[in-house]
C-alpha cells in the first residue's frame, strides 16, 4: 500500500541536500543509460551483420581448383585441376553428410563495354551459371516468375534470371520483364525470373544475370568443367569432416597425391561465420561488462552517499529512536530512500537510453550501408536492469542502515 | 513505578575504565516529582539514560513498571520508550525539517496512528502549551521556551507514565525556566511521574524530592515536602 507518511520521510530526507541527491542520482542514471545504449547498439551491430549474411547457409564450405604441387601416379606436378559435372554426382553419392553442392561458374563478360542489349538499351552485367541447389546455399528472393530449375539444367535451356539493377537499366519502370528476351554476348535469353539478393555475401548480386550452369558450360565451350563449387553439410554434421571427405574423393578422381592439399583450394565459410558470431558475442559481452561496471559505479556512489547521509543524521535517528522508532523502521526508512533514489534515477536513465537508441535507429535507418541496423532495447533486459537496480539499492542502503542502529540511542543523541 | 538495586555502570574508553555509577539504590513511586542533582561527572545523566532505556546498566536490578529490564532487544526497548516514557532534553532535540505539529505527532507515527488523527491530537497538545498558532512553524522559527514546550508536548502525546527531563531548563533564561518548570509540575499533578536531572539548586527545589549524586553514589536525599533527610534510600519496596 502506498504509505504517505513513509513517502514524506523519504522525500524530506532527500530534499535536505538537493544537489547531493541530484548528483548521486545522475551517477545511477548515467550508469543505466550507458548500459542500455550499449546493449541497444550491440543489438544493432548484430542485426546488421545478420542481415548482411541473410539466409546464406552458415554451415558451408567453398572449393576451387589449383595446380598440383606433387607428382603422383606418373602425372607431373604443376598440373591444372578442373572439376567436372561427374564430380558433383560422385560427391553426392558417396558423402551422406553432404546436403547441397552447387557449382559457381562465371560467364565471360566480353571485351566490349557492354555485353547485354535490348532494343536501344545496353548494359554490362556479370554473368553466372547457377542451379536450384545454389539457391539453397546462397538464397535469393524471387520477386517475380521463378528460379532456374532442374529441367532448365537438363535441357540446357537459354533462360535467365535478372537482378534488380539489370531490370532497372534494361526495362522501363512499368515494364514486366518476365517472358522478354535479353541479348547477352550475342545470344538471346528468355527471362524467367526477377530476383533480389538476400545477402551481400559473395559480393553484391544486384547486377547479375544468372543462367543454368549447364547452358553456360555449353555456350562458352567449358565442356563439363568448372572451377568453383559450394557445398553445405547436413544439420549437425561437421563442416571440417565434410571437407576432408570431399578432398579425398576429388583427389582419387583426379589422381592427386593424398597429401597434396594445395591442388584444391578450400575455404571453410562456417569457420568464418563462427568467428564473426564469436566476435559479436564477445563485443556484446564486453558491452554488458562495461555497462554493468558503470552501473555498479553509480550504485557504489549511492551507497557512499547513504553512508554520509546516515552519519549526518545520526542524531536525528537517535531522537527518533528515543521517542519510539523501532530499529526495523529506521533500517527500512534508509533502505527506502536508497531504493527510491536508485530506482527513480535508474528509471529515467532507462527512458533516456531507450530514446537515444531509438534516435540512433532513426538516424541510421535511411543510410544505404548502415553499420547499425534496427537497434532496440530488449524489454527483458530493461526489466532485468531495473531489478538489478532495486537489488543494489537495497544493498547500498543496508550497510549504512545497519551501522545506524548499531550505535546505542544514547550515543546517537550525543552525536554532533 | 521504578526500583533500582545496586546499579553499576562503567564506560570503557580506550584502556581506561570509567566507573560512573557505583551502586545506586532508589525507589521512585508513581506520581512523584523528583530531581536528580549533582555536579558534572556525578553520573546523573547516565542514571537518567539508564532509566530511559537509552543505555543499559552493567550490573544490578532495574524494575520499571513491574518489569525487570535486562538486556532487552532494541525493538522491545523502543516500544517501551514509546508507550511508557516521554523525553525532554536540554537541547530540545526537535527534528529540524518537521514543523511543530509534525514533531509533536511523531511518537504516534511509531504507534501507527493515522496521520489525520495524530495531527489533530498534536494540535490539541500544542494548544495546551499555548502554541496553537505556532503549529506550522519550523523549530528554527521558535524561541527556546517555545521549542521546549513543543518538546514537552511531544513527550506528553503518548500519555506516558513517566517524563524524563535532562536539564530541561539548561538552555533557557530564568523566566522561561520557571514557565517550563510550572508546566512540568502541572504534568506531575495529573499523575505522571516526572524525573528531572539538573544542576541548578532552585530548579531542584521546585521538586518534591532531590536525589543528590556524587561520584556515582547517592550522597543524600532531600524530601522538600517533609524537610527531612531520613534514609529514604532504604525504604521498603511497596508497590
Amino acid at each position: 500500500m502506498f504509505d504517505l507518511d513513509k513517502w514524506h520521510e523519504i522525500t524530506a530526507a532527500l530534499k535536505k541536500n538537493k544537489l547531493r541527491t541530484i548528483l548521486t542520482g545522475l551517477g545511477v542514471m548515467f550508469g543505466i543509460l550507458i548500459l542500455v545504449t550499449l546493449l541497444g547498439i550491440g543489438r544493432g551491430f548484430q542485426n546488421n551483420i545478420e542481415s548482411s549474411l541473410g539466409n546464406f547457409a552458415t554451415n558451408s564450405t567453398v572449393f576451387w581448383v589449383e595446380r598440383t604441387t606433387k607428382a603422383y601416379k606418373g602425372l607431373p606436378r604443376n598440373r591444372q585441376i578442373r572439376f567436372t559435372n561427374d564430380d558433383l554426382i560422385a560427391l553426392k553419392q558417396n558423402i551422406p553428410e553432404l546436403e547441397h553442392i552447387a557449382p559457381d561458374i562465371n560467364g565471360w563478360s566480353g571485351n566490349a563495354t557492354h555485353n547485354t542489349f535490348r532494343k536501344e538499351k545496353k548494359g554490362n552485367f556479370r554473368i553466372k551459371g547457377t542451379s536450384p541447389e545454389m539457391n539453397m546455399v546462397n538464397p535469393v528472393e524471387v520477386v517475380k516468375g521463378r528460379f532456374i530449375n532442374e529441367n532448365d539444367l537438363k535441357e540446357f535451356r537459354k533462360v535467365i534470371t535478372i537482378g534488380p539493377r539489370v531490370k532497372e537499366l534494361m526495362f522501363e519502370k512499368d515494364e514486366d520483364p518476365i517472358g522478354q528476351y535479353l541479348k547477352v554476348n550475342g545470344i538471346f535469353f528468355k527471362i524467367i525470373g526477377e530476383i533480389k539478393p538476400l545477402s551481400n555475401n559473395m559480393g553484391n548480386r544486384d547486377d547479375i544475370i544468372q543462367l543454368p550452369y549447364t547452358t553456360l558450360q555449353q555456350l562458352y565451350n567449358y565442356g563439363d568443367k568448372f572451377y568453383v563449387f559450394l557445398a553445405t553439410a547436413k544439420v549437425g554434421e561437421s563442416v571440417a569432416e565434410l571437407e576432408d571427405k570431399i578432398f579425398e574423393i576429388l583427389a582419387r578422381r583426379h589422381s592427386i597425391h593424398p597429401e597434396d592439399k594445395q591442388a584444391i583450394g578450400n575455404f571453410n565459410i562456417a569457420k568464418l561465420f563462427n568467428k564473426i558470431f564469436g566476435l559479436f558475442n564477445s563485443i556484446g559481452f564486453l558491452f554488458w561488462v562495461i555497462g554493468f561496471g558503470v552501473l555498479i559505479t553509480g550504485v557504489i556512489g549511492v551507497s557512499n552517499i547513504m553512508h554520509v547521509v546516515v552519519k549526518e543524521r545520526t542524531k536525528e535517528l537517535g531522537i527518533k529512536r528515543a521517542i519510539g522508532a523501532k530499529p526495523a523502521l529506521v533500517v527500512g526508512q534508509i533502505i527506502n530512500e536508497s531504493v527510491f533514489l536508485t530506482t527513480f534515477a535508474g528509471f529515467w536513465g532507462l527512458v533516456l537510453g531507450v530514446v537515444i537508441v531509438e534516435a540512433i535507429g532513426k538516424a541510421t535507418e535511411g543510410s544505404p550501408n548502415p553499420q547499425i541496423l534496427n537497434p532496440y532495447v530488449d524489454i527483458n533486459v530493461a526489466f532485468i536492469a531495473l531489478g538489478v537496480l532495486v537489488f543494489f539499492g537495497v544493498l547500498a542502503g543496508l550497510l549504512p542502515a545497519q551501522r545506524a542502529i548499531r550505535i546505542k540511542p544514547v550515543d546517537a543523541l550525543r552525536y554532533e | 513505578m521504578i526500583r533500582l538495586q545496586n546499579i553499576h555502570k562503567s564506560y570503557i574508553t580506550g584502556t581506561n575504565k570509567l566507573h560512573v555509577l557505583k551502586g545506586i539504590d532508589l525507589h521512585i513511586k508513581e506520581g512523584e516529582l523528583l530531581s536528580i542533582m549533582g555536579s558534572s561527572g556525578s553520573g546523573k545523566s547516565t542514571l537518567l539514560n539508564i532509566l530511559g532505556l537509552l543505555d543499559n546498566h552493567d550490573d544490578g536490578v532495574y524494575v520499571l513498571n513491574n518489569e525487570e529490564i535486562k538486556s532487552m532487544s532494541e525493538t522491545k526497548a523502543a516500544k517501551l520508550r514509546n508507550n511508557l516514557l516521554g523525553f525532554v532534553f536540554q537541547s530540545f532535540n526537535l527534528i529540524s525539517f518537521k514543523n511543530a505539529m509534525e514533531n509533536v505527532a511523531l511518537p504516534l507515527y511509531y504507534q501507527k496512528v493515522s496521520r489525520k488523527k495524530r495531527n489533530k491530537l498534536a494540535l490539541e497538545y500544542l494548544d495546551k502549551m499555548g502554541l496553537k498558532e505556532w503549529a506550522h512553524h519550523m523549530p528554527n522559527e521558535l524561541s527556546g521556551g517555545q521549542k521546549q514546550r513543543v518538546a514537552i508536548a511531544r513527550a506528553m502525546i503518548t500519555q506516558p507514565k513517566i517524563i524524563l527531563a535532562d536539564e530541561p531548563t539548561g538552555a533557557l533564561d530564568s523566566t522561561t525556566s520557571i514557565e517550563v518548570m510550572d508546566l512540568l509540575k502541572e504534568i506531575n499533578q495529573s499523575g505522571i511521574t516526572v524525573i528531572i536531572v539538573t544542576h541548578e539548586n532552585d530548579i531542584a527545589h521546585m521538586t518534591d524530592r532531590i536525589i543528590n549524586l556524587k561520584d556515582g553514589i547517592i550522597e543524600s536525599i532531600i524530601d522538600n515536602n517533609q524537610i527531612n533527610n531520613t534514609e529514604s534510600v532504604k525504604i521498603p519496596i511497596q508497590e
